[in-house]
């Protein structure tokens, strides 16, 4: 059976990032400078997705814009008529780049914010300097009359600031803010004491979000990705495994997650050798969990086996060292008690940074 | 007034699923037969009354119903943030 084509290509265009966030959803090891693929292959790519059925793309990272060919990219997708998202840390922009970055047909601009404060931000980013470039960046994005987005990743160690991001947000002229709780795997698994939120800040959160969409209706849209450690029933996570999403990771790798490397002994095609169509339609990879025929107990036959889809694979391996398991953030899963002896644990308030690997 | 679409939102010809679909900051919808004729019109040059005529010519009805079908579209756009005035 061919699968129905994706909606979303994630572009992974660079590990390289000034930032040092502890949940980087960038894997473990990080793909060095050399190992990046030339702008006339993302752009091979970019018209390879369109004509698979992507309608947009995010201009992804590490930090997009430590690429010198960013504006060449940018143009790239919009030639290839993919919607395009720049998804970014603000610290590399100035007004000449915003500039090209809009002449060249950039769509919207997406930009992390690590704390409402500066002290917070910069401890929590690793960078020194990195929220006044922000702030910056965002008076650049509105200037050229780009909708900003703000991505706000929230946690143990800020979620007590989540009213002033929400104000932020709207002070920095934002549309929209996505309040995105951590999710553990990779960097962030690694952290993963440090950043849990307790039952108490998370509804505290939802209540701050509830109440806010209300206040600001017509004005802010705000997303909310919710933390699955609390909850009783997984995620569906991509929309299902090989269903909408592919993201191509800087060398080229295609992935049905951006976070499938860290399923260790998973294989994956390259888009350098292989047609991304191809790839989508019956790579080992994507076939691996797409629909439901692979799902164990008490997944198999589960009146939620189509919603959630089992919930995120990158999470059941990660929590049980199997990928094909049901996610432990199901109540049904064996595991779940995982889950809350993990939010028991936690408290600590150290962070190992993100950071490429010594050199082999 | 004159409609034109709002920062970050445009029609997008989705050629592998044979439709139209307006595509705005991470998220996109299908627009209804009606909505796309209203959507292609829409060029930050024509006004109201130069859509509603255009639309009255291509399908031979009275200006006043198309009036009214054209109000009715461009009110639902703006509250899903997808056109300005």
């Amino acid at each position: 059976m061919i699968p129905a084509p994706p909606l979303a290509l994630l572009a992974e265009l660079t590990h390289r990032c000034p930032l040092r966030c502890p949940y980087c959803s960038n894997p473990m090891e990080l793909a060095r400078a050399a190992a990046e693929m030339s702008t006339g292959e993302w752009a091979d790519i970019f018209g390879q997705a369109a004509r698979l059925g992507c309608l947009q793309v995010h201009l992804s990272g590490g930090e997009p814009t430590a690429r010198r060919d960013i504006v060449e990219i940018t143009a790239a997708a919009r030639a290839a008529g993919l919607y395009t998202n720049l998804i970014t840390a603000g610290v590399l922009l100035d007004a000449g780049l915003v500039e090209r970055l809009r002449a060249a047909g950039l769509d919207h601009v997406q930009l992390s914010v690590q704390d409402a404060q500066e002290g917070g931000a910069e401890r929590i980013g690793g960078m020194k300097g990195a929220h006044a470039k922000k702030t910056e960046a965002a008076g650049l994005v509105r200037a050229a009359g780009l909708p900003l987005t703000l991505n706000a990743v929230v946690h143990r160690q800020n979620l007590h600031n989540l009213p002033d991001l929400i104000a932020l947000a709207l002070e920095w002229g934002a549309a929209r803010i996505e309040v995105a709780h951590v999710q553990y795997y990779g960097w962030a698994l690694e952290n993963r004491d440090a950043l849990l939120p307790t039952r108490g800040q998370l509804d505290a959160a939802t209540a701050i979000v509830k109440a806010a969409r209300s206040a600001h209706q017509g004005r802010l849209v705000i997303d909310y990705v919710v933390p699955d450690y609390h909850a009783s029933r997984p995620k569906p996570c991509m929309g299902g495994w090989g269903q909408r999403f592919l993201a191509v990771a800087p060398g080229g790798e295609v992935l049905p997650c951006h976070a499938a490397q860290s399923i260790t002994g998973m294989v994956f095609a390259n888009a350098r050798q292989t047609p991304l169509a191809a790839i989508w339609a019956d790579d080992p990879a994507f076939q691996a969990f797409r629909g439901t025929g692979w799902m164990p107990s008490p997944c198999r036959g589960c009146e939620h086996a189509e919603r959630d889809w089992g919930g995120c694979r990158c999470q059941a391996f990660a929590l049980t060292g199997d990928a094909a398991a049901t996610d432990p953030a199901c109540a049904l899963s064996p595991y779940h008690h995982l889950l809350a002896e993990a939010l028991e644990s936690a408290g600590e308030s150290g962070f190992r940074y993100r950071e490429f690997s010594a050199r082999r | 007034m004159t409609p034109r679409f709002a920062p970050g939102v445009r029609l997008q010809h989705d050629q592998a699923r044979q439709r139209w679909i307006v595509m705005a900051p991470e998220r996109m919808f299908i627009p209804d037969e009606i909505a796309l004729e209203v959507l292609r019109l829409i060029d930050g040059e024509r006004d109201e009354i130069a859509i509603v005529a255009t639309l009255a010519e291509k399908f031979a009805a009275p200006a006043p119903v198309i009036a009214a079908d054209v109000r009715t579209m461009l009110d639902d756009l703006i509250n899903r943030g997808a056109i300005v005035k």
